[in-house]
This record gives structure tokens, C-alpha cells and sequence, in this order.
């Protein structure tokens, strides 16, 4: 079993509800709505009107910047509206709505590269780039931009199988079900890379899917290593992964690659295989539908788009005590308040609850314990940060608390016997840190601008 | 299928899962991890053990609810904290004390050290202990009487009713080790003291089960009776044999009571691991010079107190090195290379 890292907790994992139950195509929704964000960074432009046919991986939105991504028609039809609609992160996102046809038309540009051994890692970057590739994870951010950007500096290159939020299972069956696309994507990155070995770090929940990619790297020879880990949130964190698999900790406010390690998550290794195997960028996503207020969780394959309404029908529906809707796991997901959202490439599970997990405490008090100082993988102390923030002061939480290292796993507040909103206010007090940061900054570029205008003058 | 719109949905922020343990769970760990000392105690000094703990933990109950009912704050009774406090101070007081010294140090304990400085999690001293420590003060004789074991203590009976003793710790600070009982009498509980201290062994099972329930950590512990059970073994006195001198020092008086259910009170004691070390060191050592050169024959509770009053400082300067802080050595070179 690989080194571990600071702090974790284990929380009780419930993948029981779906990890032996195979992906499930769902039946084509009769319309999907495509929002123009998928990714970290600037929106897409779209490039369809209201009335064109678009056909299945027809590129349908234009990267907005440099970190940005594409984004591809996930059905055969005609667009039906390009307009506002609710998003995921919350607000109202530029979506593109796609009635479906059924034909399942395929674009004519969608072919597979001719010789996937041979190509460079340039040509890698421009596939990944035109596939609208991103962490799919859940970060979203775009895959391009971090091979090339780690390339040359990195030793390490680990795909993120460790599925450590409960409930999720959907890498675990991708692993089990689809073991070659999961290690020829490997491979590819290997080469891309230049290193010998890419080690896939997997939770010790999941030793089927360990040996099952152990027989496929033994047959296909495939410089490809699995690291089983301790089964323990947050072990698919990027920094903790990078620490348990190479020992080593990314520098304080810093990217894994200084550290010397990349990191891809199990779908965006499957989505590259796709992008250079099949010439096939990200249309489908695969999900966990789960959660005490799902009647028949199940892991669904659905087109990008898809309104979450038909996962949950396709599922059994929901229960009446549902109260609540996570995209996402239960410790990093976002709480959606409405089923009209879609899918997003970084959709990995929605979750239903209608049960006792919230424990909401109306009026929590600490009691000091200093149990969230012991399970925090960052090594910070939520207990003061929390004092600090709820006494408006974010200066200490910043310089001599760290709390800008906090990577909101949320394993402070799941352990919390007083069950106060930590992770909840330190987003608060992170956004406060900026907020000062840039005030500070326009500050200073006005007080330039108005000393550059006096010299002029 | 199911009518979506009309779903009442919360959209609160993540996480949304929260584990099983909360602040009355941790607490109701607590008294379960107190019940063999406290049977311990019946069955050395009688049914005014029972009385006197029921006493003190409907007392601190009633102060609890009724200062929070009197400053118009939530109810809190229900986190099971009083109750705590309520049964740690009298099984730290004497068989023999008069029933209302018993309902005036919950008070002390209650309100004075817990609610005045915000409820619970925000006291600087473990309100049991300071409550024991204001008891020594006003009702000194009252304090230092202690029962012979073993002939039970009438049902609210006075002191004038029964036979009393020095205490082992006594003893030793008179330096007559030959009338010290033997070491298996203190393991077990048969002597005079306090009524929840006299009993390492059912201390002992209590304190593994809080640390096999990971509501407390071995830190503070063992630091605080390692540094007890090494400085008596290297300055023990002439006239005993260094290993007794140990055992009775470990085993006398409120150590173990202290080390377990006093120093490791969340509220008053550091939050890191490094800082519960430091803390449990301090105690023990505290309690040494107390017992020494002090002019009490005990000095646990003391020292403990003494601490409580510099956690602040312990966690001001004990904190975690950060996941990817810069090295120490890197930070050096880069100072001498400006």
C-alpha cells in the first residue's frame, strides 16, 4: 500500500447502492440543453443560430481565451434556442438547446488518428485542445492547457482513480467495464510524457478494478503501474494524491507540476483515448445516479446536456422527502435548486437525499475538540480560522492561519461533532481575501494611471 | 412519474454529509467512560457516593438551565455537558461533604466558570476543577477529611460518623512510607481520597474506552503521568525503593482521575497534538513540585488549572507545519541570499 497523506477521514462510502450495477446507456433524451461553460475560464462563444442541424460531435461552441475549451453537439438534431439558462454553478449560463432527431447523425470531421503510436506530443495537445477535453473530475480545467504547461518538468504523471466521495462509482465501473481505453489512455500520456511508468492511484475499496487493470496492462505490455491507496477522503485530491503516489507536497500555493507530478482523472484519460482511438471529443458523461431519495440509483451514460430530470426518471424518479439535489459527491458537490440544470463534463454523480444526512444544527457553539486540526490534509487549524472569520478577521486567517492553502474538502466540517459551517466560511472568507486583493489592486493601477497622467501633463 | 416542481429543496453549501459524532454523543462517552469509578466509588464508601454525584449533576443541570433561561439564551442542557462537569466534581470532592457545598461549587462551576465566559467550548478552565479548587478555598476542613475505605459513609450522615485517615499522598509528604497501604490496594481503590479517584484500575478502563472511542487521544495522558512516573522513579526520596515510590505517585491521589478526565477536557487543553504533549509535560511536572515542595499533599488539580491558563499560549506557537510550506532549510538560504 502506497504512502499516505495528512489528516483524512472515512466517511461511510455507500457505493454499495451502484458499484455492481453496470453503466446503463440512457435511452436519448428528446432534448438537451448545452451550457457555454464547462470549464474554468472564459465561456465559450456559441457558433450555431436558432433553426441549424447540428450533428453528433459538430463543434458547436468557440473557446472564449486561452484556458478554454470547445464544446460539441452531444445529439443529431436542430437547435432550438440559444439562450439563458440555469446552470449548474448557479445563475443562468449562455446554453445552446438541441431538439433531438434521433438519426444519432454523426459529423463528417469525426475520424480516428491513422497511427495513434506515433504521434508527438504537440500533435496530443492539438486532439486534446480540439476534443474540448477537461478535468472531469470536477475542476473542469482544460486539459490542453495543463499538458502543456507541465510538459518537460514532470516526473509523475498519476491518473486520479481513487473515487474517494462516497457514493460515486462511476470510475470504478469505467475500470472494470472498459480497462483498455482506461490503460491505452495511459499509455498515450506515458509517451506524451516521455516517462517510463503512469501509475493509476486507485482506493483500496476497489481492488476489482485494480486487478482488472492489472490483467489488461499485462496484456497489452503497457508502461502502466497501479498504486492501490488507503481508502480515505480526500485521497483523489490533487495534492494528496501527488503525496500519496510520489511523497512529495506541491509548494504551497503552487500547481502539482512544480512538485513534479500531473494528474488526470480517470474520465479525462478515457475522453483522450476517445479523442485519438474514435476521433470522438466529449459528447457523453458517465453518472452516478444515487442518494436515499433515488428509488433505483444506477451508473447512466447520457449525451452532455442532458436535463437531470431524465437521469432521475430514468432512475425510478424521486422520492416526495427528497430535500435535496447534489451535483457531484456529497462533500464537494454543488446543491442544485432546480432539475431543470443539465449535465456538464464535470458531472460525475447527482445525488438525491431524503433522508438524515444534513444534521443541521441551528445554533452550533464549538466545543474545541480539535478534531477538524486532526483530519485537515492541508495541516491547517479550521478551529481558529472559523474564530478568525466569524470576528471579521481575514487578515489572520490569511497570513498566519493559511487559509488560502484550504482546499474546501470538506473533512473538517464532516467531523465536526458541533457541526459548525467551517468549510462554508472559509469560501466566505477566501472570497473576502480576493475581494481586498483586487480593491488593493485597482487601487494601485489608479493611483499609477492618475501619476502617469500628472507626468504627462 | 415524480412531480418535480414541487420538491422543497435546500441549496446549502458542501459539505453534505455529516458524520455520526456530535457534542452529546462525546459527552454520553464521557459518563459511560466515568461509571466504573463511580461504582467503584459505592462500593467503597457506600450509597452517599451515589446520592452526592446525583446531587451534584442535577445541580449543574439546574444552574445550566436556568442561567440560560435567565440571560433568554437556546437551551442547552441537552449537549449533556453539565452532567459531565456535575459528575467530575464530586467524584473529585470527598465522600464526606455536606450536601449544599456539593449544590454551591456546581453553581461555581456552571455559571461562574462555564456560562460567564460564553457556554461551553469557550471556558479557560475546566469548570469541575475550579469549582474543587473555590471548594478548597472557602470549606478547607470540609475538603481534606477523608473516609477510611471500606466502612461505608451513612446516608447523609456528618464526618463525626465515621472513622477518617491521611491519604496516601499525605503520607508520603510526612515521609512514614512503612504506613502506606500496599501498592495492589491503591490499584484497586482501597483507600481514602476523593470518591472517583481512589481506583486506578476502573480510571484506567474508562480512559481506554474514551481512546478506543477516539473521543480522546493518548497525547496529554500519558505525557502528563510519564512525566510523573519518571521524575519520582529518578528523585525518589531514601527510605523507599525508587519503583514504589513510582507506583505510589502514579497511582495516588487524583493522577490518574486528572490525567484522563481533567487535562484532556476539549475546552481548556491545546488542539494539536504536539501542544496536548506540551501540556500533559507541563501538568506533570507542575503536579511533582506541588506534591514536593508544595505545602498541599496534592497537586493534580493545581496544575492542571496553572495550564488551563496557558492552552492559549501553547496554541499560539504549537501550530501544524502547512502541507507544501517552504522548507525550513530553502527558507535560510533565501534570506542569505538577499
Amino acid at each position: 500500500m502506497a504512502q499516505a497523506f495528512f489528516g483524512g477521514v472515512h466517511p461511510n462510502d455507500m457505493k454499495a447502492a451502484t458499484n455492481e450495477k453496470a453503466i446503463e446507456q440512457l435511452a436519448a433524451p428528446a432534448q438537451v440543453v448545452i451550457p457555454m461553460s464547462m470549464h474554468i475560464g472564459a465561456p465559450c462563444k456559441p457558433l450555431v443560430a436558432v433553426g441549424d442541424k447540428v450533428t453528433i460531435g459538430q463543434k458547436i461552441g468557440e473557446p472564449g481565451g486561452f484556458v478554454s475549451a470547445p464544446i460539441h453537439a452531444s445529439v443529431s438534431g436542430t437547435v432550438k434556442a440559444v439562450e439563458p439558462r440555469p446552470f449548474s454553478m448557479g445563475g443562468t449560463m449562455m446554453s445552446v438547446v438541441i431538439e433531438n432527431d434521433f438519426q444519432n447523425t454523426v459529423c463528417e470531421d469525426i475520424h480516428p488518428v491513422e497511427d495513434p503510436d506515433s504521434i508527438t506530443p504537440e500533435q496530443l495537445v492539438e486532439i486534446v485542445k480540439n476534443a474540448g477535453i477537461v478535468g472531469q473530475g470536477g475542476a473542469t480545467f482544460p486539459t490542453h492547457v495543463k499538458i502543456s504547461s507541465s510538459l518537460g518538468k514532470v516526473d509523475y504523471v498519476i491518473i486520479n482513480a481513487a473515487e474517494c466521495e462516497p457514493y460515486i462509482t462511476g470510475d470504478h465501473r469505467t475500470c472494470l467495464e472498459r480497462p483498455e481505453m482506461v490503460v491505452k489512455g495511459a499509455t498515450l500520456l506515458a509517451k506524451c510524457f516521455g516517462v517510463d511508468k503512469v501509475y493509476i492511484g486507485i482506493e483500496a475499496n476497489k481492488q476489482n478494478a485494480a486487478d482488472t487493470l492489472n490483467k489488461t496492462i499485462e496484456e497489452l505490455k503497457a508502461p502502466v503501474v497501479v498504486e492501490v491507496l488507503h481508502t480515505r477522503y480526500p485521497q483523489g485530491a490533487e495534492k494528496q494524491l501527488a503525496q500519496a503516489v510520489s511523497g512529495r507536497q506541491v509548494p504551497s500555493g503552487k500547481l502539482p507540476a512544480d512538485a513534479g507530478c500531473c494528474i488526470f482523472n480517470l474520465n479525462t484519460t478515457v475522453a483522450i483515448y476517445r479523442a485519438v482511438y474514435e476521433g470522438m471529443p466529449v459528447v457523453n458523461k458517465i453518472v452516478t445516479v444515487s442518494g436515499s431519495g433515488v428509488i433505483d440509483p444506477k451508473n447512466i451514460e447520457c449525451p452532455i446536456g442532458t436535463p437531470i430530470s431524465c437521469l432521475f426518471d430514468a432512475c425510478g424518479g424521486l422520492k416526495d422527502e427528497t430535500y435535496k439535489l447534489i451535483m457531484g459527491g456529497p462533500m464537494m458537490g454543488l446543491a442544485q435548486y432546480s432539475v431543470d440544470v443539465s449535465v456538464g463534463k464535470g458531472t460525475g454523480a447527482m445525488l438525491a437525499f431524503a433522508g438524515e444526512e444534513e444534521k443541521y444544527v441551528a445554533e452550533p457553539q464549538c466545543i474545541r475538540c480539535g478534531k477538524c486540526v486532526g483530519v485537515c490534509p492541508i495541516r491547517l487549524e479550521p478551529v481558529f480560522m472559523y474564530k478568525y472569520l466569524m470576528k471579521g478577521n481575514w487578515e489572520a486567517f490569511r497570513d498566519q492561519l493559511h487559509g488560502m492553502d484550504c482546499i474546501e474538502c470538506g473533512a473538517c466540517t464532516y467531523t465536526c461533532p458541533a457541526r459548525l459551517p467551517l468549510t462554508h466560511a472559509f469560501r466566505l472568507g477566501k472570497q473576502q481575501v480576493n475581494n481586498a486583493r483586487m480593491a488593493a489592486k485597482a487601487k494601485a493601477d489608479a493611483e499609477a494611471k492618475a501619476a502617469a497622467e500628472k507626468k504627462e501633463a | 412519474m415524480t412531480d418535480y416542481k414541487n420538491l422543497k429543496l435546500i441549496a446549502s453549501s458542501s459539505p453534505h454529509i455529516r458524520s455520526n459524532e456530535d457534542t452529546r454523543s462525546i459527552m454520553l462517552d464521557v459518563i459511560i467512560a466515568m461509571i466504573p469509578a463511580l461504582c467503584m466509588s459505592v462500593y467503597v464508601f457506600g450509597f452517599q457516593a451515589l446520592i452526592l454525584t446525583v446531587i451534584a449533576v442535577v445541580s449543574c443541570l439546574f444552574w445550566e438551565w436556568g442561567y440560560r433561561k435567565v440571560m433568554k439564551k437556546n437551551c442547552s442542557i441537552g449537549d449533556l455537558s453539565a452532567v459531565v462537569t456535575g459528575m467530575l466534581l464530586a467524584l473529585s470532592c470527598p465522600v464526606s461533604l455536606p450536601w449544599w457545598m456539593m449544590v454551591i461549587g456546581s453553581f461555581f462551576a456552571i455559571v461562574v466558570v462555564k456560562q460567564l465566559y460564553g457556554g461551553i467550548g469557550c471556558n479557560f478552565l475546566n469548570p469541575a476543577l475550579a469549582a474543587r479548587a473555590a471548594l478548597m478555598a472557602c470549606y478547607a476542613s470540609a475538603m481534606t477529611q477523608w473516609v477510611v475505605p471500606n466502612k461505608w459513609m451513612p446516608i447523609f450522615g456528618s464526618v463525626a460518623d465515621v472513622e477518617t485517615a491521611a491519604t496516601p499522598m499525605a503520607i508520603m509528604k510526612e515521609g512514614a512510607f512503612d504506613q502506606l497501604p500496599t501498592i495492589a490496594d491503591m490499584f484497586l481503590g482501597k483507600i481514602g481520597g476523593s470518591m472517583g479517584e481512589v481506583s486506578a484500575l476502573m480510571l484506567l478502563a474508562g480512559g481506554i474506552y474514551l481512546m478506543l472511542r477516539k473521543v480522546i487521544s493518548w497525547h496529554t495522558p500519558v505525557a502528563f503521568i510519564g512525566t510523573v512516573a519518571v521524575i519520582s522513579l529518578i528523585s525518589a526520596p531514601a527510605g523507599i525503593s525508587a519503583v514504589d515510590y513510582m507506583a505510589y505517585s502514579v497511582f495516588g491521589g487524583g493522577l490518574m482521575m486528572g490525567a484522563i478526565f481533567m487535562a484532556t477536557d476539549y475546552a481548556t487543553s491545546p488542539v494539536t497534538k504536539p501542544g496536548q504533549i506540551i501540556f500533559g509535560i507541563g501538568c506533570g511536572l507542575l503536579t511533582v513540585f506541588i506534591r514536593r515542595f508544595g505545602s498541599y499533599p496534592e497537586g493534580v488539580c493545581f496544575s492542571i488549572l496553572v495550564m488551563n491558563c496557558t492552552t492559549w499560549l501553547i496554541d499560539k506557537y504549537v501550530r501544524p507545519t502547512i502541507y507544501g510550506a517552504p522548507k525550513k532549510e530553502k527558507k535560510a538560504k533565501e534570506a542569505a541570499a538577499k
